[in-house]
């Protein structure tokens, strides 16, 4: 059960407070328990079903969401992380390695967020910086010339706007990371696990299928800093989130993204392991999908797919 | 950013650089740089008229894109805020495509326009850019792009992210056929535009002051607290950080380019007497 609830599921929070001194004053009444637990669950679905942009957004960051760790060590085998760019540094907020997904090699690359305040500062909130970029390409390099398919996992709230990542090639840094993502000779595989902030995600999810999680979300700018540049008010986030048509279902339908992989009731972090085989049977999914074509095929199919974004709406 | 005086019809206009004031009627003259070397931001048809050998060139038209895909609405529609963009600048979009020659050699041009909604890169500025790079594909000429944006364009969410990738496919088309593809990164280059197409040339120009960044000054300030250096992200700065090969003056940026396309295209340039003095 997770500990902590978002604003707009304060009627569950309450009907689990009442179950939880139910179940330590010592109740035996199971069925009424059971009432009580069945209430909170149909609560829940009532809830999700109809939740919009901004509570989707706040799912989408919920610090218990599982993460790119989770994911490495729930689906990946005999996992070498790989570390820094040979150029200048390591960056944490963008991590990557080798690995097997059920006995098929892969190499794999993600943003880390981090789950406490030690780990959240050692991933810097997993805002990357050049160095991220650059090890991705680095890793991108090796999945083509070893012939593996790649798998990036996104979730950032977009590249770190810092002083040394300006300085050195934050913008170059992006750029090339997704030249090289496009052309890629090997299949490639997107999950947008949680927010996909701007050309700091876009840098790893220019891939053949790009798959979003049900209750992610994915834009040019966050919705607080297109509140404050168009409304020129921070606070009507809310209204800047539904306008820019950030969710999975928006951007399934507007083109942007290949297909919407559905969470567990009330969200990835409500059964973070289930999330996690969810994500490993799509990939699994995808990567058959994928498995035929030739390197000439997938470059070509894969510009078509970008180019084709928006030329479709007219 | 360029301040104008209180006078009657903008007579004299005050250099940001130097403080000093400069008439008006000697700006078109100086290729609107002032005296102390402030160049000021300039639409696509001077930019082409300095470019183009007698300043003449085809103007290719650009393509049409969904309007409005989101229907997009802050204080104001974003169809409003179209409207005034092409009744202020005169067209449709941040992009202006042309072909002509430059000292002799076929070339296509694409100027982004700040003056158009912050030259911001939306469906029809990322198509505008795929079109000039599929136009020199087509017709085996080099592309030199001069950029100039705030950023992306958010009224159009997503579909502004995905130009990202999809212009750095018409990048890839460009080097795949053997073309030369050059940026002359103007004042402002920021944002999606500076981490994509604007740094994946084979050479980087720069005009001398220009703002190029991925994230702006304003922004970074509030993230680490603290004042950034005089300086900081101007052109000079990433010629210094190694990102620009050359810092180049308005009044030097033709006889550049035509140096550099000669070179990559293995023609003469003709030493053309339209050098506009």
């Amino acid at each position: 059960m997770p500990r902590t609830y978002l604003d707009f599921e304060r009627s569950v929070a309450e009907l689990d407070h009442q179950i939880e001194t139910l179940v330590e004053s010592g109740e035996k009444d199971v069925a009424e328990v059971a009432k009580l637990r069945e209430k909170s669950e149909k609560q829940l679905k009532t809830i999700y079903e109809k939740i919009g942009a901004w509570e989707k957004t706040q799912v989408a960051r919920h610090p218990i969401r599982p993460h790119f760790s989770e994911y490495i060590s729930g689906l990946i085998t005999d996992f070498t992380p790989l570390a820094g760019d040979r150029k200048f540094g390591d960056d944490l907020a963008l991590m990557g390695g080798l690995g097997k997904i059920r006995d098929q090699s892969v190499v794999v690359i993600g943003h880390e967020k981090g789950k406490d305040t030690d780990s959240r500062l050692k991933h810097n909130f997993g805002m990357a910086q050049p160095e991220g970029y650059r090890k991705a390409v680095r890793l991108m390099d090796m999945a083509e010339r070893f012939g593996l398919p790649l798998i990036s996992f996104v979730d950032t709230a977009g590249a770190y706007p810092g002083r040394g990542a300006e300085e050195r090639g934050q913008a170059e840094a992006i750029a090339r990371s997704i030249d090289r993502g496009l052309s890629l000779k090997v299949p490639f595989i997107t999950i947008i696990t949680g927010e996909g902030g701007s050309g700091g995600a876009v840098a790893i999810a220019t891939a053949d299928k790009v798959m979003m999680l049900e209750h992610s979300i994915y834009s040019v700018i966050s919705p607080e800093g297109c509140a404050s540049i168009l409304w020129r008010d921070g606070s009507k986030a809310q209204d800047a989130a539904k306008a820019m048509k950030i969710t999975a279902q928006d951007l399934k339908e507007l083109g942007v993204i290949d297909h919407i992989i559905s969470e567990p009731l009330g969200g990835a972090h409500r059964a973070p392991e289930d999330m996690v085989k969810m994500v490993g049977a799509e990939i699994m999914t995808a990567l058959e999908s994928l498995s035929d074509l030739t390197a000439e095929e997938l470059i070509k199919r894969r510009r078509d797919k970008f180019l084709n974004i928006g030329r479709s709406l007219l | 950013m360029f301040s104008k005086k209180d006078s009657p019809d903008n007579l004299w206009i005050k250099c940001p650089k130097s403080g000093e004031m400069v008439f008006s009627a000697d700006l078109p003259g100086l290729m609107h740089v002032t005296p102390a070397g402030h160049h000021m931001r300039i639409g696509p048809e001077l930019r082409m008229g300095y470019t183009f050998d007698d300043g003449k060139y085809d103007k290719i038209e650009t393509l049409a894109v969904a309007k409005d895909p989101l229907k997009f609405k802050d204080d104001k529609k974003y169809t409003d805020r179209l409207k005034a963009a092409r009744s202020k600048t005169g067209q449709d979009d941040a992009m202006s495509i042309g072909i002509g020659e430059i000292h002799g050699i076929m070339s296509v041009v694409l100027v982004q326009n700040f003056a158009f909604m912050g030259g911001s890169l939306g469906m029809a500025a990322g198509e505008g850019f795929i079109q000039a790079a599929e136009l020199a594909v087509h017709r085996g000429l080099p592309l030199v792009a001069f950029t100039a944006a705030g950023g992306a364009r958010m009224q159009e969410g997503a579909l502004s992210l995905m130009q990202m990738p999809r212009t750095t496919i018409a990048v890839q088309e460009l080097r795949e056929a053997g073309l030369p593809y050059i940026v002359v990164l103007c004042d402002p280059t920021t944002g999606g535009v500076t981490a994509s197409y604007a740094m994946l040339g084979d050479i980087h120009l720069a005009e001398p002051g220009a703002l190029i960044c991925f994230a702006g000054p304003r922004v970074i300030e509030d993230t680490i607290r603290e004042k950034l250096p005089e300086g900081f992200q101007r052109a000079e700065y990433l010629a210094e950080k190694g990102m620009v090969d050359k810092v180049v003056a308005r009044q030097d940026m033709r006889e550049t380019l035509a140096n550099i396309l000669s070179v990559l295209m293995k023609q003469n340039k003709n030493s053309s007497s339209s050098e506009a003095a």
